[in-house]
C-alpha cells in the first residue's frame, strides 16, 4: 500500500485547532484536549486511508473560516466547526472519527474515564451473572412456536 | 493441471468446513480452495490498544472498507443495505456476532401457514439431528426450555445476564413478553479445547482467546486431521463444465497469481449468497451463456438480507457496555405472524449490551448527540456505558427483482467481476421495522432509558446473505433441488445461504450449518448406493 500524503503545514495546523475545538481539555475531568501534543501525533499517523477525505473535510473548513481556522479566535472557531459539521457528509465523518480514534485510546483520557488503559486481552472483563430467577415467569410460558 | 479430487469445495466458511469435514469420513479425496488466509489469535484486534481502531480498517466488517489483498469490492451503491463479510479460512464466522438461533418449524412452511413465498422443500424435523450435531461441533451456549422453540439441549450453560439483560429482562417481564438467554457460539466453559469467554469484548472482529467458534477453530481441524486438504490464497474464476454437462472443476489464482485448473468429480459451491451467485454467474459456457446451472435466470434473484431496525437508549446506571460478547438475550415475542398486524411474518428481538468508548463516541457524534466544545465531556460521560439498545431482526421475503449480477466494470485484483447488489426494501419489511421500533421503544421505556433513537435499517447490516440458488423441487421455478444439487448440473452441489427459500427472522448460521451438514449426509448415502447422480 502507497505511504499516506502527510499534511501539508496549513492541513496539520487547522487539523489541530479544529480536535482542540471539537474536544477541549477539562480541568474538571482531568482529561487533556484532543490538541494535545502526544494525541495529535498519533491522529497524524492514523489518517490511513482517509487521507482524501480528510483534506477535502479541511479545504472546506477554511473557506467557511474565510482563511485558516487555525486563526480564528477561540469563540468563532466552535460557530465555524458546527457549521461544518451541519454540512455533513464523508469527509466530515472521516475527519471527526480519527480525532475520536485517537482520543478515545489516550491513556490519560482513559483513567480520566474510569477505565483501564490496555487491551481487552489477556486480562478480559468480568461481566456478571446476574439474577436468573428473572427468568421464572418465562419459564412458566406455554411454548408459542407453530409448527 | 492439479491431480483430481473425488470433491473440491469451494469456500472454507460455515457451509464450507461443515460439509468437509462431514464428508471425510467417506474417505473421498476432498480438497477446499479458499481465497483467504488463516487468521492467527495474534492478528485479532483485541490483542492491542488498537481494538476499537482496527474496527474501521482491517476488521471493518465492510468489505470495501477492510479491503484486504484478499477480499473483493462489492458495488452496493444501488442498495440500503450493504453487504457485509469476511474472507478467509472461516469466512464470516471469523466476524459474526456468534448469536446462534435455529429457524423454527414454521420458517419451512411459510407458504402454507401464510400464504406467501414458498415452502421449503425439507422441514424442521428433517433437519433437528443435524442441528444439534452441529451444536456440539460448534460448541453452543444457551439454555434448554426456552417456550418459543422446540426443545433442544445446547451443551453449554448460557451466556451471563450482566447488568444489561437484568435490566432489559424486568422490562420484559413488566410488559409481559418473551425474553430468554441466546444461543451463542461462545464458550461458557472450556469445550473441546477452546477456553471459557473472558470477556475480552465484543467479539464480531474475531476472538483472540478462541471463545467464539468459528470453523477454522472447530470444523477445520477435524476436518483435516481427517485428511481433507486446504488451499488458501485459491480465487476461484470459474466453474467448467465438461462434453457431458457436467461439472469439471474450477479455474483459480494461486497465492502467486498464477491460473490453475483444479479437475474434480463434485464440486460443491460454498461461498455465501453473494459470493456464490457471482461465480456462478461468471461461470459462462456455451451451455449455459448466462452462468452455470441458470437455465431459469434464478441464479442471483431473490436476494434476501435481514433488514434490521436498532432501537437504542440510555439509562440511569452503568450497564456493561464493550464488556462481554455483545449479544446475550434474544425475544420471539413478535416472531410469528399475527393477523391484526399490517404485515405478515415477524422478527426476533436481539438484545445487546453496549459499545466500547470509541464507538460510542462516533456514534453519538455522528447522531448529533454528543457536542463539539466544553460541553463534550459532561454529555460524553452520560452516555459511555448507559446504553441499552434492541434490534428488530426482520424476516426478508423474496423477491425477484433483488439480486446480484456481474458488475460490468469493477473487477477484484485478480481482474474477476465483481457482484452489483441491487436491493429495495419492500412494504412488508418497512411496516415490519416500524412495528420493532415500536416495540423497542415501549421496552426501552419499561427499562427507564430516555434519549430514545433508531437506525433502520442498519446500513453496515448485509450479515445475512440468502436466496440467491434458492431450492426447490420444480427446477423451473429453483437452481437446486431439495438436497443442494444443481437442477442443471447434476454432480454441483450449493451448501451456503443462498439455497434459501425464505430468511427467517433469525441469524442463519446455525441453520445454514445444518443445512450443509444434511446436505453431505445426502451424498454420502446417495453416492453409497448409486442414486446421486439420477
Amino acid at each position: 500500500m502507497p505511504a499516506t500524503p502527510a499534511l501539508t503545514a496549513a492541513e496539520a495546523r487547522d487539523l489541530r485547532a479544529f480536535a482542540g475545538t471539537m474536544i477541549p481539555a477539562s480541568d474538571r475531568y482531568a482529561a487533556p484536549g484532543a490538541d494535545d501534543e502526544a494525541i495529535f501525533s498519533e491522529i497524524e499517523r492514523s489518517l490511513g486511508r482517509d487521507r482524501e477525505d480528510i483534506g477535502l473535510a479541511l479545504g472546506r473548513l477554511s473557506l467557511l473560516a474565510g482563511g485558516a481556522f487555525a486563526d480564528l479566535p477561540a469563540d468563532r472557531r466552535l460557530t465555524v466547526a458546527n457549521e461544518l459539521r451541519a454540512e455533513g457528509g464523508a469527509p466530515l465523518t472521516a475527519l471527526t472519527r480519527v480525532i475520536l480514534l485517537c482520543y478515545y485510546r489516550d491513556d490519560r483520557v482513559m483513567r480520566s474515564l474510569g477505565q483501564e488503559p490496555r487491551s481487552p486481552f489477556p486480562l478480559g472483563h468480568v461481566v456478571e451473572q446476574g439474577d436468573w430467577s428473572l427468568l421464572d415467569p418465562v419459564k412458566k410460558r406455554a411454548p408459542f412456536y407453530r409448527r | 493441471m492439479n491431480e483430481k479430487v473425488d470433491v473440491l469445495i469451494i469456500g472454507s466458511g460455515a457451509s464450507g468446513a461443515a460439509a468437509a469435514w462431514s464428508l471425510a469420513d467417506s474417505k473421498m479425496r476432498i480438497l477446499c480452495l479458499e481465497q483467504g488466509d488463516w487468521v492467527k489469535p495474534t492478528d485479532y484486534p483485541s490483542n492491542g490498544r488498537d481494538w476499537e481502531a482496527r474496527l474501521f480498517s482491517d476488521f471493518a466488517i465492510n468489505p470495501n472498507r477492510r479491503a484486504r489483498e484478499t477480499d473483493y469490492p462489492i458495488n452496493d451503491a444501488n442498495s440500503p443495505i450493504k453487504v457485509v463479510n469476511f474472507n478467509g479460512v472461516g469466512g464470516s464466522t471469523i466476524m459474526y456476532t456468534a448469536h446462534y438461533p435455529r429457524l423454527k418449524p414454521s420458517d419451512f412452511k411459510v407458504r402454507s401457514l401464510d400464504g406467501v413465498a414458498d415452502d421449503w422443500p425439507v422441514d424442521y424435523d428433517t433437519l433437528e439431528p443435524f442441528f444439534a450435531e452441529n451444536d456440539r461441533m460448534m460448541g453452543v451456549s444457551g439454555l434448554a426450555g426456552d417456550p418459543g422453540y422446540p426443545f433442544h439441549q445446547p451443551p453449554m450453560p448460557p451466556l451471563p445476564l450482566g447488568k444489561s439483560g437484568q435490566r432489559i429482562g424486568k422490562a420484559m417481564n413488566k410488559l409481559g413478553w418473551h425474553w430468554w438467554p441466546s444461543d451463542s457460539t461462545v464458550a461458557t466453559v472450556d469445550y473441546e479445547g477452546r477456553g471459557r469467554c473472558i470477556n475480552l469484548g465484543h467479539c464480531t472482529p474475531g476472538c483472540a482467546q478462541g471463545a467464539k467458534a468459528s470453523t477454522d477453530i472447530t470444523y477445520w481441524p477435524a476436518a483435516i486431521r481427517a485428511g481433507v486438504e486446504l488451499r488458501t490464497r485459491c480465487r476461484v474464476r470459474e466453474i467448467t463444465l465438461d462434453e457431458h454437462g457436467m461439472a469439471s472443476g474450477a479455474i483459480y489464482y494461486d497465492a502467486k497469481g498464477e491460473e490453475k485448473f483444479q479437475p474434480a468429480e463434485l464440486v460443491i459451491v460454498a461461498c455465501n449468497g453473494v459470493g456464490t451467485p457471482r461465480l456462478m454467474l461468471a461461470s459462462q459456457s456455451g451451455r449455459f451463456p448466462n452462468g452455470i446451472a441458470n437455465s431459469t435466470d434464478l441464479v442471483g434473484r431473490n436476494l434476501m438480507f435481514h433488514p434490521y431496525a436498532y432501537t437504542y437508549g440510555y439509562v440511569d446506571e452503568e450497564m456493561d457496555g464493550n464488556h462481554g460478547p455483545t449479544l446475550c438475550l434474544w425475544s420471539q415475542e413478535f416472531y410469528e405472524t399475527d393477523a391484526a398486524r399490517d404485515f405478515v411474518r415477524g422478527y426476533t428481538f436481539q438484545i445487546n449490551r453496549g459499545m466500547g468508548s470509541i464507538v460510542e463516541a462516533i456514534s453519538s457524534t455522528a447522531a448529533g448527540r454528543l457536542p463539539f466544545g466544553a460541553d463534550h465531556h459532561a454529555v460524553y460521560r452520560r452516555l459511555l456505558n448507559h446504553r441499552l439498545s434492541l434490534s428488530a431482526i426482520c424476516e426478508d421475503l423474496p423477491e425477484a427483482h433483488n439480486r446480484v449480477t456481474l458488475d460490468p466494470v469493477l473487477k477484484d485484483p485478480s481482474g474477476i467481476p465483481a457482484p452489483r447488489i441491487d436491493y429495495t426494501l419492500s412494504d412488508n419489511s418497512r411496516k415490519m421495522m416500524a412495528h420493532g421500533i415500536a416495540r423497542a421503544t415501549e421496552a426501552l421505556k419499561a427499562a427507564g432509558a430516555t434519549d430514545i433513537s433508531t437506525e433502520a435499517p442498519i446500513m453496515n447490516g448485509g450479515w445475512h446473505l440468502l436466496g440467491t440458488a434458492r431450492m426447490g423441487t420444480d427446477p423451473e421455478r429453483s437452481v437446486v433441488n431439495g438436497w443442494g444439487r444443481c437442477h442443471d448440473v447434476k454432480n454441483l452441489f450449493i451448501v451456503d445461504g443462498s439455497i434459501w427459500v425464505t430468511s427467517g427472522g433469525v441469524n442463519p448460521t446455525s441453520t445454514i450449518q445444518a443445512l450443509s451438514l444434511w446436505i453431505a449426509d445426502n451424498i454420502k448415502r446417495r453416492a453409497a448406493d448409486g442414486t446421486l447422480f439420477d
